[in-house]
């Protein structure tokens, strides 16, 4: 059974990927990658993730992706019509590339099924909000904190950036 | 339980995918989105090794690359909207100011 809602949850996140890569408008390739983000909180729930999973939905799907649909309908962008018109060597040097860099971490991932520790049934159900919560907020506190203030820190510098007119300075006689 | 293996195989397509799209694509958002698919590529690939080794280490590590990437989201998309004021465009090929 997990078997099978594996290959489903993995060919669709696959074939979300190549569409949202192949796809010519903006807002399309946006929701194929939403769809990908959706599948992939799938596999997370088979991982036995549950709250990455949730939060995957949550700020990815939900936050990040709306922040991107919004730019896209606000900057009102052509589609891309020049993509795949013609043969270009570009293509096919990415191509290229990517089954080189692709061959290399399959190889460089060859082995590592054989060093896992052998772990019982009930260890591997750690995902929990719970468990998630109990590390969070002892271990790993001030790595917590940080982050708050580097989402404070982002937020203010996204403003700062996409502000309209940034007001010359004056220089002040008093 | 299914090997470990096949998600690595499946973190491993899609990072490969998402690069082939940074390299082919001419928009910055849809490149923008392509370094987002990376980013959840390796997620997939340390959730499945934190579930394996039954360690939450790597679930924590994941929440915070997540914070990382949403506050990384919001600062490129707005030196986006910063590109696309000056130039009336989002294609990197015409954004070559600085370009040798």
């Amino acid at each position: 059974m997990i078997s099978y809602l594996f290959i489903f949850l993995a060919i669709m996140a696959v074939a979300s990927a190549l569409a949202m890569v192949i796809s010519r408008n903006t807002v399309n390739s946006a929701l194929f990658l939403v769809l990908n983000m959706v599948s992939l909180s799938g596999i997370y729930l088979l991982l036995q993730a549950q709250f990455l999973a949730v939060v995957q939905v949550l700020v990815y799907a939900g936050a990040i992706m709306v922040l991107f649909l919004f730019v896209v309908m606000l900057l009102n962008l052509d589609d891309e019509v020049s993509l795949f018109n013609k043969f270009r060597v570009k293509y096919f040097v990415a191509f290229i590339f990517g089954v080189v860099v692709l061959s290399q971490i399959l190889y460089s991932m060859g082995t590592v099924s054989n060093m896992l520790p052998e772990i019982s049934p009930q260890m591997a159900q750690i995902g929990t909000v719970e468990a998630i919560g109990d590390a969070l907020f002892k271990e790993y506190i001030l790595p917590f904190h940080i982050v708050a203030l580097l989402l404070t820190a982002a937020a203010t510098g996204a403003l700062l950036v996409a502000k309209h007119k940034v007001n010359p300075v004056t220089e002040k006689n008093d | 339980m299914i090997s470990i293996d096949w998600y690595l195989a499946l973190s491993a397509v899609l990072f490969c995918i998402g690069m082939i799209g940074v390299l082919i694509r001419k928009n910055a958002i849809v490149i923008f989105m392509c370094v987002e698919l990376m980013l959840n590529a390796v997620n997939v690939a340390l959730v499945s090794f934190s579930s394996y080794h039954g360690n939450v280490d790597g679930q924590i590590f994941v929440f915070f690359s997540l914070a990382v990437a949403a506050s990384e989201a919001v600062v490129g998309l707005a030196i986006i909207i910063a590109i696309f004021r000056n130039n009336l465009s989002v294609d990197v090929s015409k954004i070559n100011l600085l370009r040798w």
